[in-house]
């Protein structure tokens, strides 16, 4: 290669990939720093944003429980909707995995299916079903005699997490089915002939295979549901509060904007703290099965 | 031949209605010939779909969605395109840095995204203009668009390319009559996941949208806030469909397996 060819090899990518960068710095980091930056002015009802530096809204945050409450419901709706996708997800897509061909891609394409349909027209079916004291889901349950007095969905936190799951649930079945696909079938096959049973086949060869799987899944609908915001806001009402709810009240209700941004950046700086540490985690554990 | 027991079949049907059931029960309640929300007992009625031309917000938003989504997909891959194929083809520096910046946007949540937008669209004076909410939904659908591509672009036969140079076309020409055809497949994908994710986005589009820019999902959420009546239902019905009509032709063409999972990512 002469001189001038592998010098523009060497500029190549760069002329490609600078308009998306420039794009890139201007209206996304930009922003998100102008966001940071927000979350230390200070605001009064009557002056509204006043551009110095104070640490009011950070304090607040800290100091008033409001926000600890706050904080702690949304993380606790995350971790139960992750746990009830995972208990549900992995063994639906091993299912999924077992099926014949066209069925396979029939029923692949009904679960993953919804992971493109409006979250709002799904958050809206859940309001429907759950729908007062006497939502078809409390009356199914209640013929099927699995309890006795209706439970309570709309405005409470075990609708969100049920409707949360709902709308999550994709994303686990589809990272679980990435595992399996680079499952060896025959390990299966070996260890059945060397007299292993079924429970033993999946507690000791499918298990710490899709582990990795899972817990990716995992990561995933975590933030996902710690950031939610249409379900949460739909299901839980104007009381019943999220981190991604509260921010959206503070700007657009209380015109707050400092307050929301020091909210909006406190779940941003833990939410990649958690999926960073987890991720690292996760490959050093299963260093082998990423190689 | 399914090798699954009764007990994990029985399992995987509860799980599919599960799966199905509240979509399902929109789309039923839409057909009520009744004034309030029930599912349709006596008789289906198309009452609340025409309900919707009387509500001519929801036409309006519904325009605005639609244009939002076709347009922001489009220009995401002006800019995906050519940064798909550097990454593909090119060891660099700071190669694995712009391929992280570049999927960055499925990792930051969408509210704060949104509220970054607002602050910076209303600093510079262009606060709930249809202008912002392109550029915004360039920048979520970006990671989408890139994905297809890089996927097309690694998994390209190069020696087609290397045939066209070595017949003297170059530059543009090769790019234009050579490569662009071969990645097309993974770059149309690209545009209509793109586009399916812009038209969905309520949580980052609701900081941004102002009455007359508001999108399809805002202008339902907004509506949802203050009731939920029929006629929600009929406009999520026809939002459920157009979906659905894009998702079977996705799957059609490419396996939405395959763009859903996003294989070939950066190349690792």
């Amino acid at each position: 290669m002469s001189m001038a060819a592998e010098e523009r090899s060497a500029r190549a990518p760069w002329a490609l990939t600078a308009p998306a960068l420039m794009l890139f710095v201007g209206v996304l980091l930009i922003p998100l720093a102008m966001t940071v930056m927000l979350s230390f002015h200070d605001w009064g009802q009557y002056k509204g944003i006043e551009p110095i530096f104070i640490l009011k809204n950070w304090h607040e945050i800290a100091t008033d429980p409001y926000y600890a409450e706050m904080f702690w419901r949304t993380f606790r709706i995350a971790i139960l909707t992750t746990f009830l996708t995972a208990v549900l997800g992995a063994p639906e897509a091993y299912i999924l995995n077992r099926m014949s061909g066209r069925w396979k891609s029939f029923f692949l394409l009904v679960i993953l299916g919804p992971l493109l349909i409006s979250v709002v027209a799904r958050t809206l079916g859940w309001a429907l079903l759950f729908g007062g004291n006497n939502g078809l889901v409390n009356k199914l349950l209640m013929s099927l005699g699995a309890i006795r007095s209706p439970i309570p969905f709309m405005f409470t936190e075990t609708g969100m997490v049920v409707a949360l799951a709902h709308v999550m649930m994709p994303f686990m079945v589809l990272s679980v089915w990435a595992a399996l696909q680079r499952l060896d079938p025959q390990i299966e096959n070996a260890a059945m002939s060397l007299g292993a049973g079924p429970v033993t086949i999946i507690r000791r060869i499918i298990m710490p295979q899709i582990m990795p799987g899972v817990l990716s899944g995992a990561i995933i609908v975590f933030s996902l549901s710690a950031s939610a915001f249409a379900t949460p806001a739909i299901i839980g009402g104007r009381r019943l509060k999220v981190a991604a709810t509260l921010a959206y009240d503070e700007f657009l209700n209380t015109l707050n904007w400092p307050l929301g941004a020091a909210v909006a950046t406190l779940l941003l700086v833990a939410l990649v703290l958690i999926v960073v540490g987890s991720n690292a985690l996760i490959e050093r554990r299963y260093a082998e099965v990423f190689r | 031949m399914s090798r699954n027991g009764p007990l994990a079949l029985i399992f995987h049907t509860v799980f599919v209605v599960v799966m199905v059931a509240p979509i399902l029960v929109v789309c039923l309640v839409a057909f009520t010939p009744e004034g309030f929300l029930s599912l349709p007992t006596n008789g289906f009625s198309l009452r609340w779909f025409r309900t919707i031309l009387n509500y001519p917000e929801f036409i309006h938003a519904f325009w605005v969605s639609l244009g939002l989504g076709a347009l922001s997909s489009f220009v995401a891959l002006l800019f995906a395109v050519p940064a798909a194929l550097a990454i593909a083809r090119y060891r660099f520096r700071g190669r694995d840095a712009l391929a992280a910046l570049f999927l960055s946007p499925l990792m930051i949540p969408h509210v704060v995204l949104g509220i970054a937008f607002l602050r910076f669209f209303t600093s510079a004076g262009l606060g709930g203009s249809f202008a912002a909410l392109i550029i915004a939904h360039v920048i979520i659908v970006f990671p989408f668009a890139l994905r297809l591509t890089l996927a097309a672009a690694t998994g390209m036969d190069r020696t087609v390319e290397m045939a066209a140079v070595s017949l003297g076309a170059g530059g543009w020409t090769l790019f234009r009559r050579v490569t662009l055809p071969l990645i097309l497949p993974g770059v149309i994908s690209g545009w209509a996941l793109a586009f399916i994710q812009s038209f969905d986005d309520l949580t980052m589009t609701v900081f941004l949208a102002a009455p007359g820019t508001e999108t399809l999902p805002v202008r339902m959420f907004l509506y949802i806030q203050d009731n939920i009546d029929p006629l929600v239902t009929s406009v999520s019905a026809c939002v459920i469909a157009i979906t659905m009509t894009a998702l079977i032709l996705l799957d059609r063409f490419y396996g939405l397996d395959r763009v859903l999972a996003g294989k070939g990512d950066t190349g690792r």
